[in-house]
């Protein structure tokens, strides 16, 4: 069986982000970038499941800008047998929308056959949560988001996944779409050997056109600004003025 | 102009909050049309009496009974065409399957709405709400869900009249199999005026009946930051933060809680914030309204004796 992981390079979780100061977006240069960190997990989902005989290859594959190897490169060394990189634009700061990136999937998917696609829930950057659940649409394959656990059994996934409640466990018909939440594991890191190693890995590029797909956003960005701050209130010296400023506010 | 509002079920029972604050949210853009997917008659009867209900569509299938993507989305899809929006509130039933919906239309989602500036434009959170991003639409039907934290919830009207919708087969792609639900007679987390959540500072599990007691002192509900999940201090329902819950309670109390990005974009916008925290460098203090540095193990104790 083979999986494949769709990975994205984003703004490093532990950089704080700046709005650009004409208001058109959060500023990406000279900023640190990673593999999106929900799509580690994912890389590591496949590969745990290629080490315990499920899988027998795991293909990683992203679309953006040529830097985006860098991320694929990382999934190569975690352990990822080959990469595919979609170039789809040179702009670092125009991000592709989940449609457009489900849609190019869709067409990879086409191509490689693969059993099951394990995606990060979200990307870090834009937040939105969506390209799982729409490459499901698009090739009209189950799908089971948000999970926390995976097991692969005659052809079925079944998979705990966090809700609004809790947890609930579903099985869902192969091939399908699964989204890896943060418990689902413990990415690795990748040792200096298997980076070294990971740089002879096959990674092949193509273009958004070649799968024939139009990129071109459907939502304009009319603007980016900074959230209303909060100001750094009063520290107390007791848990009395704590009430008694509570019920002043009028929280109490 | 119309609108149709996914109505949140859960077990066949209204979400009245979640479904009345995106009421609030969306009744401005036209005439709403409330769907009510697996939810009882009396469910429907209940969201027919939020206020800028227009018509409630039932649909009473047990394919929709545990809110399953594969056919709600397939539901919402074909209701689509007679709306220019489709909007829910952003729960994990929305999350799951209104992307699949956008992608069944081919067209985009636009997730987490805060504000709905016009018809065809809207302002989200991106980067764990450390930017604000306003997009305007270029599709056909606006898809949207929207942070219920931004809105108060529409009150009673008039009942809307309720139809029935036809059922659409099962496309019998995955089946639900448990809910392993957290039993408790806790208030809901995002819906709750108080909220109290610990961190990874409270240490075990045991400990964190601590926080309960306090939230039982101030009647509020039970949150927890991802680190107090991932220890297994808390279940995974009472994470808050930009993956978990996001809340705007009237009072939110953080213990030992230091207060990471991630966290922060769950709670920033509850009104007052309180944080109990060893470490005065926490980052926690840079949004706190009021701080007690300290020790966690006397101070909460005392504060919920205070409180009693």
């Amino acid at each position: 069986m083979k999986i494949l992981v769709p990975v994205k390079r984003v703004m490093d979780y532990n950089v704080q982000p700046r709005v650009k100061a004409d208001g058109s977006g959060v500023d990406l240069a000279n900023v640190k970038m990673s593999m999106n960190p929900f799509d580690e997990i994912a890389v590591e989902e496949a590969i745990r499941l290629k080490e315990a005989g499920v899988a027998s290859e795991v293909i990683v594959v992203s679309i953006g800008v040529k830097q985006a190897q860098d991320a694929l490169r990382t999934a190569l060394a975690m352990g990822a047998d080959r990469a595919i990189l979609v170039n789809a634009g040179d702009d670092v700061h125009q991000d592709i929308e989940p449609l457009a990136v489900a849609r190019i999937l869709a067409k990879v998917v086409e191509a490689e056959a693969p059993e099951l696609v394990i995606t990060g829930k979200q990307a870090i950057d834009n937040d939105m949560n969506a390209t799982g659940q729409m490459l499901a649409a698009r090739l009209g394959w189950g799908q089971a988001m948000f999970a926390s656990k995976l097991e692969i059994a005659d052809g079925v996934a079944k998979v705990t996944r966090e809700v609004d409640g809790g947890l609930q466990s579903i099985e869902v018909k192969l091939p399908a779409i699964v989204s890896a939440d943060l418990r689902l594991n413990e990415p690795r890191y990748a040792s200096l050997p298997n980076i070294m190693k990971a740089k002879k890995k096959p990674l092949v590029e193509t273009s958004a056109a070649d799968y024939g797909v139009d990129v071109s956003p459907r939502l304009e960005i009319v603007s980016v600004r900074e959230p209303q701050g909060r100001q750094a209130g009063i520290k107390l010296g007791s848990v009395n003025e704590l009430v008694g400023q509570l019920k002043e506010a009028g929280v109490l | 102009m119309a609108v149709l509002l996914v109505a949140e079920i859960s077990k066949g029972a209204l979400n009245r909050d979640a479904t009345a604050k995106a009421m609030r949210a969306v009744r401005d853009l036209g005439p709403v049309t409330l769907l009510c997917a697996g939810a009882t008659p009396e469910a429907a009867a209940e969201a027919a009496r939020i206020d800028g209900a227009a018509r409630v569509l039932l649909a009473e299938g047990t394919q929709y009974a545990h809110q399953m993507a594969e056919p709600l989305a397939a539901l919402i899809a074909v209701l689509a065409g007679e709306f220019e929006h489709v909007a829910a509130p952003a729960t994990s039933v929305a999350k799951n399957a209104l992307p699949r919906v956008a992608g069944l239309l081919d067209v985009m989602v636009i997730p987490d709405v805060l504000k709905v500036v016009d018809a065809e434009t809207f302002e989200r959170p991106i980067y764990a709400g450390n930017a604000i991003q306003t997009v305007r639409s270029r599709d056909a039907v606006k898809l949207m869900t929207i942070r219920t934290t931004g809105f108060d919830a529409a009150g009673e009207g008039e009942a809307a009249p309720i139809e029935t919708v036809a059922d659409l087969a099962d496309p019998g792609l995955a089946a639900w199999l448990t809910d392993a639900v957290t039993e408790s007679d806790r208030l809901e987390l995002t819906s709750a005026s108080r909220v109290v959540s610990g961190g990874r500072g409270m240490a075990s599990k045991e400990n964190f009946a601590l926080v309960e007691g306090l939230a039982d002192s101030l009647s509020a509900a039970v949150g927890a930051s991802r680190a107090a999940v991932d220890a297994g201090y808390a279940p995974n329902d009472w994470q808050v933060g930009q993956t978990g819950k996001v809340v705007a309670p009237d009072l939110y109390v953080a213990v030992g809680i230091s207060g990471a990005i991630q966290h922060l974009a769950g709670m920033k916008d509850s009104k007052v914030i309180v944080a109990i925290n060893k470490d005065e460098e926490a980052p926690i203090f840079q949004v706190a309204d009021y701080g007690l540095v300290g020790d966690l193990f006397e101070l909460v104790p005392e504060l919920t004796g205070a409180l009693r």
